[in-house]
């Protein structure tokens, strides 16, 4: 990391300090009740002290956040493959996949739920529905927007359908996949959240409710900070598989 | 030698007629015959766009014709006709014995643009076509180090294209072209998004790579110099709807040196293409 690298993730992490100082200084001078505002010291030493609660609350949320992020490429790749390829799924497919994404995955939690019951499944559903529409949509827009001269050097020679699809199509719709896989991993925590807010008995978002109700104010903001830490390491992992698949991405510029 | 296929060096290049390997009889053809190639172009509501009116000649085995006209003039769409990429209308296009209906594995094209995959680096770009198409010899990789190293690429082998300049994007360009050895070279004004400097650099490595691998190579240009400078023949084409305006043999020696551009049998055939053109008279 350079000199200048270095100084510009100060600036940030500058402004963080600027105001968790603040927010220290107003709760410990207000006198305002913890279960309304507790002052990040507070927060921070039952993010440490309830370690063992937190970690152990955190493995559902990550599992289902996993899963269905998991199942949206398995499922949303192939599905923006026949949308980017076929002019009937696209015409037929397109449409319904927008509207349906129009639908707030809030609205429909609670009929999930019905569905899949209060495990794992209806999280992992959740975390999907939500993670899905992007990977597609990135997916498919990568995959049509093939330059057009890469296309027509595979057509020169001969290349069979096959051929240009995994030697030209998919790798060049690389960066769009990944794109929408790091809004998509985002994503689906919020939709294991959604999943565990209407009906759960384990998981981070599942402590926010339930800390709440028991007016811990601290620990509910402490769940938070743990939900937040892991879906920027979530990210963080798309990302660096994305550094690792991609290595003509970091190469330098002539 | 990469191509000992081609055993002729340009030095000993006959200008037309029969070769030596001819068998002979008046049905022999030439290796590429173009016979009144038309092409015209459908448009909804409206007449046809003629783009080629009427194309004739001949290409040799081992020659290098220019294809010389003013930009839109259906130059390209000649070259293209002729690499099978699209369908002519009407006419002969016939190369190495067989009319070209879809693209040929045996042959090489250099476009405007390099066309690089982004994501391969230099060597696995000059073996695209050999992946493509199945490595025949097995010799392919040897043939891909022989080719960078003649465009003065050689440690470049690992590098991405993003990390070349346009003209060696486009020298990868040209070795992925040829590792292949394909009969015949396409190349659609390969040095037209190059600076005037580097256009001149790639002229010359162009002649050295056909002078070392025997190439046939039909080029489109609109650059009278270049098409003089590189070719042993150049056919003129007229605007739009194409014909042919003047084919004019380029009676150059080899080896061709950028001082050859000051000669005066240089700046004679310069005119004569200027004058097919329709530039001086």
């Amino acid at each position: 990391m350079t000199a200048q690298n270095l100084a510009r993730s100060l600036y940030p992490l500058l402004g963080v300090m600027v105001i968790l100082t603040l927010w220290q200084l107003y709760t410990s001078l207000s006198g305002i009740s913890p279960l309304v505002l507790p002052s990040p010291i507070e927060i921070a030493s039952v993010c440490i002290e309830r370690y063992d609660l937190l970690l152990q609350q955190t493995w559902p949320t990550f599992v289902e956040t996993v899963l269905g992020f998991a199942l949206a490429l398995v499922i949303g790749i192939p599905l923006a493959v026949f949308v980017a390829n076929s002019r009937l799924f696209n015409l037929v497919l397109y449409p319904i996949l927008v509207a349906t994404q129009s639908i707030p995955k809030v609205a429909i939690a609670p009929i999930i739920l019905v569905w899949f019951g209060l495990g794992i499944s209806s999280k992992l559903a959740l975390a999907f529905l939500v993670a899905f529409f992007p990977i597609v949509v990135d997916t498919a827009a990568g995959l049509q927007a093939t330059p057009p001269g890469l296309l027509e050097l595979a057509h020169a020679l001969c290349a069979s359908r096959r051929q240009v699809f995994v030697k030209v199509q998919m790798p060049a719709a690389l960066p769009f996949i990944f794109a929408g896989s790091k809004v998509a991993i985002t994503l689906a925590v919020i939709g294991a959240v959604i999943g565990e807010f209407v009906g759960s008995v384990t998981g981070l978002g599942n402590l926010v409710l339930a800390a709440n109700s028991q007016l811990d104010g601290p620990l509910a903001w402490a769940a938070l900070v743990w939900l937040s830490v892991l879906g920027i390491l979530l990210f963080a992992a798309v990302a660096l598989v994305e550094w690792l698949m991609m290595p003509w991405e970091r190469a330098g510029q002539h | 030698m990469i191509d000992s296929a081609v055993p002729r060096g340009p030095e000993q290049l006959d200008l037309g007629g029969p070769t030596i390997s001819s068998p002979p009889g008046p049905l022999r053809r030439a290796f590429g015959h173009f016979e009144n190639v038309h092409k015209a172009f459908k448009r909804s509501g409206q007449v046809p766009l003629v783009a080629i009116d009427t194309v004739s000649f001949d290409l040799q085995t081992g020659q290098f014709i220019s294809l010389l006209g003013p930009s839109g003039c259906g130059k390209t769409t000649f070259l293209r006709i002729a690499a099978g990429l699209i369908p002519k209308t009407s006419g002969i296009v016939e190369i190495n014995g067989a009319e070209v209906e879809r693209p040929q594995p045996d042959f090489g094209m250099v476009f405007q643009q390099p066309n690089l995959m982004p994501w391969r680096t230099v060597l696995k770009n000059v073996l695209f076509p050999v992946e493509i198409q199945g490595d025949a010899d097995g010799g392919a990789a040897q043939r891909a180090a022989e080719l960078l190293s003649l465009v003065g690429l050689s440690g470049f082998e690992h590098a991405y294209p993003a990390q070349l300049s346009g003209g060696m994007q486009q020298r990868v360009a040209l070795c992925r072209a040829l590792v292949h050895q394909p009969k015949l070279l396409l190349m659609d004004e390969p040095f037209g998004a190059l600076d005037e400097l580097t256009r001149m650099e790639m002229q010359d490595l162009l002649l050295n790579v056909r002078a070392k691998t025997g190439a046939t190579v039909m080029l489109v240009t609109h650059s009278i110099s270049e098409a003089v400078y590189l070719s042993d023949r150049v056919a003129v084409f007229s605007p739009r709807p194409a014909r042919i305006a003047d084919v004019i043999a380029v009676d150059l020696s080899y080896p061709r040196r950028p001082e050859t551009r000051y000669a005066p049998e240089f700046t004679e055939l310069e005119h004569r293409a200027g004058r097919a053109l329709g530039i001086t008279r």
